[in-house]
């Protein structure tokens, strides 16, 4: 269980902002802090990790204090048992893919762990290369194990997606799934794509303009209109077609596009390249298994 | 028969002081680089005025204080029995002090060059700040190292204002060769200063030939991201 109850003057490119945050995060959920860029996400994970101080408030994980501005506990990083990974990777340059590993182990540690996240992580075929060689999903997956050789309780991701294409995206939220599972993680996840929260959390924290403005599951969240649709997808607008007296709206789901038919009155409020909610609820869907 | 002693000299003087460097300059850059006091503009300014200054002007102060008639080399004299006037000793404090920016300015554009999430990233996975300088820091600014080590040994090795004015021309305390050439021009022999200047010339292009040729493969292999 982690309570987090901060604040702190920010200066940003839009003048001061007071960044106001208070949220717990049970053990083991999956939870996304998501909001506009410059709106304190980052800020948030850096405070947590002890990257970055805040002017008052404090932080408790399982119990024991990382950080309370009134009795002045403050762990340094190291001492905080956590894995971050960094929205640039933050690879040594100077060291294989196993070397950036084996930096992360501690003292002592049992070297085993090293071949299993190698292994799990499919970088056993490309553990002796520099990280400048490697594609951006093979870095991002190189800066993931690394975050998880201490084994941390607590993982903590700044938009580690955002520099990757949609198919490699998909596979590397399955190891994040994975791993969060496999070592009993507590994740907490910077991120812009609602489809990508939808895959991955239990829990979303949307943040403007440094204060909480709304909590909950992502469907709690995100589907605001009062549709119980049986049946719900996010997706995103790709193009908008008048044909005769009817709009077919192609729209981008997962890596599938669909066509939907809108009519006039719906498209007045959309455009290409927003994000919308498909559901259905007029018929029952049939699940079939694929041949 | 022409004597060696100046060009032996002349290299020990720029090692010594080369290692120094690395040892003073190193720290300097570090705590430039990194520290918030706002007060470091005034280190920097100082660190930095022997680019400007004539080197006889340099020379001129060092040689004030180190004098045994001041304060600070009467001290030196008393309790320490150490001469800085006229000996190796003195002239190895002068080029290190007269070098210094050459060492600490490439070294700080090196710190400044690494991404601060690096440093970050190495700290949350529970290395110490000695750690990070050892494995993260000083390996992925090999080029700017270099380029301390190469100008403060060939800048040393050019020197000439603060050496006479500091050191004089004492043969084998303090006669580096910039020292002998202007010597031997001054007595008329040209053949003598002559081959001086060309081993000193031919020795100063082969060593940055050198070292730039290694800095070029260094960036090759390990350009930061």
């Amino acid at each position: 269980m982690i309570e987090f109850k901060i604040s702190k003057k920010l200066q940003s490119a839009s003048g001061t902002m007071i960044l106001d945050l208070d949220f717990q995060v049970k053990e083991n959920d999956f939870v996304t802090l998501y909001g506009a860029s410059g709106s304190g996400k980052t800020t948030t994970l850096q405070i947590l990790s002890g990257l970055m101080n805040p002017d008052e408030g404090f932080v408790k994980v399982k119990d024991s204090f990382w950080l309370d501005t009134n009795t002045k506990i403050n762990l340094p990083p190291q001492k905080r048992k956590i894995g971050y990974v960094f929205q640039d990777y933050a690879l040594f340059p100077n060291m294989s893919v196993r070397e950036n590993l084996l930096f992360a182990l501690e003292k002592g540690q049992d070297k085993t762990i090293i071949d299993e996240l190698l292994q799990t992580m499919e970088l056993v075929s490309l553990q002796h290369q520099k990280p400048n060689h490697l594609s951006g999903g093979q870095q991002q997956r190189v800066a993931l194990a690394r975050a998880l050789v201490r084994q941390p309780d607590i993982l903590l991701l700044d938009e580690p997606l955002s520099a990757i294409d949609t198919e490699m995206r998909l596979k590397l939220q399955d190891y994040l799934l994975e791993v969060h599972r496999k070592y009993n993680l507590t994740t907490i996840l910077v991120s812009h794509d609602i489809s990508e929260i939808y895959k991955l959390s239990d829990q979303v924290i949307v943040i403007e303009n440094g204060t909480i403005t709304k909590q909950g599951t992502p469907s709690e969240v995100f589907s605001s209109h009062s549709n119980s649709g049986k049946f719900q997808f996010i997706g995103e607008i790709l193009k908008i077609e008048k044909e005769n007296f009817i709009y077919i709206v192609s729209v981008l789901i997962g890596s599938n596009i669909v066509k939907v038919i809108a009519m006039e009155e719906e498209i007045k409020t959309l455009r290409t390249g927003e994000k919308i909610v498909v559901s259905s609820k007029a018929f029952n869907p049939i699940l079939s298994k694929l041949k | 028969m022409i004597d060696f002693e100046p060009i032996f000299l002349t290299l020990q003087l720029a090692f010594t002081t080369t290692v120094i460097l690395l040892i003073v300059g190193l720290p300097l850059a570090y705590w430039l680089t990194y520290s918030k006091t706002k007060s470091k503009v005034i280190i920097e300014a100082i660190v930095s005025l022997p680019l400007v200054l004539p080197p006889s002007v340099l020379g001129f102060y060092l040689l004030i204080a180190f004098s045994p008639e001041n304060a600070f080399g009467k001290f030196l004299d008393n309790y320490f029995d150490i001469r800085l006037v006229f000996t190796f000793t003195g002239l190895v404090i002068s080029s290190v002090l007269y070098s210094l920016p050459f060492m600490v300015q490439p070294a700080q554009s090196g710190f400044k060059s690494i991404s601060k999430n690096l440093i970050d990233a190495s700290y949350t996975l529970g290395k110490s700040k000695w750690q990070t300088i050892f494995h993260v820091l000083l390996p992925n600014m090999k080029t700017a190292l270099l380029t301390g080590i190469v100008l403060s040994f060939a800048h040393t090795i050019g020197e000439f204002g603060v050496v006479l004015m500091v050191g004089g021309s004492i043969p084998n305390e303090t006669k580096v060769v910039s020292i002998a050439v202007f010597d031997e021009v001054t007595a008329m022999n040209y053949h003598n200063a002559n081959v001086y200047s060309a081993i000193l010339l031919i020795f100063s292009f082969v060593v940055l030939l050198a070292i730039y040729s290694i800095n070029h493969r260094f960036s090759k292999i390990s350009p930061l991201p």
